[in-house]
């Protein structure tokens, strides 16, 4: 389906499928008619599947890059039926539990909302999760991917606070910020050091840094922010890089 | 089992022989790293070979590790999450050099890097040694920027990256091959880009 123009999320069957972690991701390898093969990393957007339910299904979305290898094929050629190759789930590190039971603060940017946004479907099963917050960054309302849903989601949960900050344009009668994410923005925002919350920040490369070293610099433990940044095979169109904060 | 409908794009870019299986090659630098960028001033920084039981076999300041004899290598990268990048510039002092410098026998066959920020990565000392590994500080002829592990990195660029351990500060030799940071979250504990050596098990 498509999320926004710029971002579809593909559902794949995948029998056998054993079950992932929010925050993992899979590996798509293509492979043309002469052998040639091309691979690279998705985060799994779809939470693991609840008790009684199937489970061998899975959820990418995938932000098309105009001149990548991957991910046109993947938006605009596959068709229902069609057959690719995956393997994972992948990741050990960049994944959340709730286990903790402590507060969570997510960070994203562009597309690296998908690994968080599996996060926060698993978390909506919860009973009483820990309180949540996330900060998501895009350039406009337009490119914000899944914002109907992330605003059901806090709607219908008051431990939740959702905020965008767009940093290109803003739609009339905007509430949220506009511009980057910044120091003072994180201080009105996210959980102060003392709440120890367990961070989790995902995007470009440029915006990765200068969060993580926002949330440092404010007095976050570094061990307690967990990163995931977004090269070449993930983020935006180089083109149209904004470079780093302030 | 070819997909229905893939051509692919970058045939061109990738010289044969040169580039592992399912790699691409990018002139982009990408930066990967497992938590925020370390940042340690140069007067606190030193580096360290360790015995297995901890005891130092060799300490350097900055300056001292920058007056140790040094090498200049033009390397490929090859990183797990599949870029490759040809033709890096990389200067630093040798794994060889440094054990020069301490004057010692290799203690055990494996070495833990222990790096600020508490990344770890397991190698054989057999993959460092005759000029396979160094302590690099310079990338493409500027010192070392901290997003790509500034001050100073191990470089092994045999492996795939994730060995290359940015912002090492001590090397720690081992009796066994313990795993490291990514090596004990799912990653593969020797890492042969060119057996596609990825995850755990493959």
């Amino acid at each position: 389906m498509v999320e926004t123009p710029r971002a579809k999320s593909v559902m794949l069957r995948v029998p056998g499928w054993p079950g992932h972690l929010p925050g993992q991701h899979v590996d798509v390898r293509l492979t043309a008619d002469d052998g040639y093969q091309a691979q690279r990393s998705y985060s799994i957007a779809s939470p693991p599947a609840g008790p009684g339910e199937g489970s061998d299904h899975i959820v990418l979305t995938i932000e098309r890059i105009d001149d990548g290898e991957v991910s046109p094929f993947l938006t605009d050629e596959l068709r229902a039926g069609d057959q690719i190759e995956l393997r994972g789930p992948i990741g050990g590190y960049f994944t959340w539990t709730g286990a903790a039971g402590r507060p969570l603060q997510l960070l994203a940017g562009g597309s690296g909302i998908v690994p968080l946004m599996a996060m926060l479907r698993t978390r909506a099963r919860a009973a009483a999760p820990s309180p949540a917050r996330l900060l998501y960054s895009s350039r406009t309302w337009a490119t914000t991917i899944y914002r109907d849903e992330l605003a059901q989601l806090a709607a219908s949960d008051r431990s939740l606070s959702v905020v965008h900050a767009l940093t290109r344009a803003t739609p009339p009668e905007w509430t949220g910020q506009s511009r980057r994410v910044d120091a003072p923005m994180l201080r009105a925002l996210a959980f102060p050091p003392d709440q120890a919350p367990e961070l989790f920040v995902c995007g470009p490369t440029p915006f990765v840094e200068s969060v993580a070293t926002l949330l440092v610099d404010w007095g976050h433990a570094a061990p307690a922010i967990k990163t995931e940044r977004f090269g070449p095979t993930g983020g935006p169109p180089q083109e149209e890089s904004d470079g780093p904060n302030g | 089992m070819a997909t229905r409908g893939f051509t692919g794009k970058r045939r061109g870019d990738s010289p044969a022989g040169r580039v592992p299986p399912g790699q691409y090659v990018t002139d982009d630098f990408p930066v990967l790293s497992a938590g925020p960028t370390p940042r340690t001033s140069l007067d606190r920084w030193s580096f360290s070979l360790l015995a297995p039981d901890g005891g130092e076999l060799l300490r350097r300041s900055w300056s001292e590790l920058l007056a140790l004899p040094a090498s200049e290598v033009v390397v490929d990268i090859h990183c797990v999450t599949k870029w490759s990048k040809l033709g890096t510039r990389w200067k630093g002092v040798s794994f060889d050099a440094l054990m020069d410098a301490a004057g010692v026998e290799v203690p055990a066959p494996y070495v833990m890097a222990m790096c600020d920020g508490g990344y770890t990565t397991n190698l054989p000392v057999a993959d460092l040694r005759s000029g396979k590994g160094m302590i690099a500080y310079q990338y493409d002829g500027a010192p070392l920027a901290p997003e790509h592990g500034g001050p100073a990195r191990l470089l092994v660029p045999h492996l795939y990256f994730w060995k290359s351990a940015k912002w090492v500060r001590a090397l720690r030799f081992m009796a066994s091959d313990e795993p490291g940071f990514w090596e004990a979250n799912g990653y593969h504990i020797y890492g042969d880009p060119w057996k596609e050596q990825r995850y755990d098990g493959d």
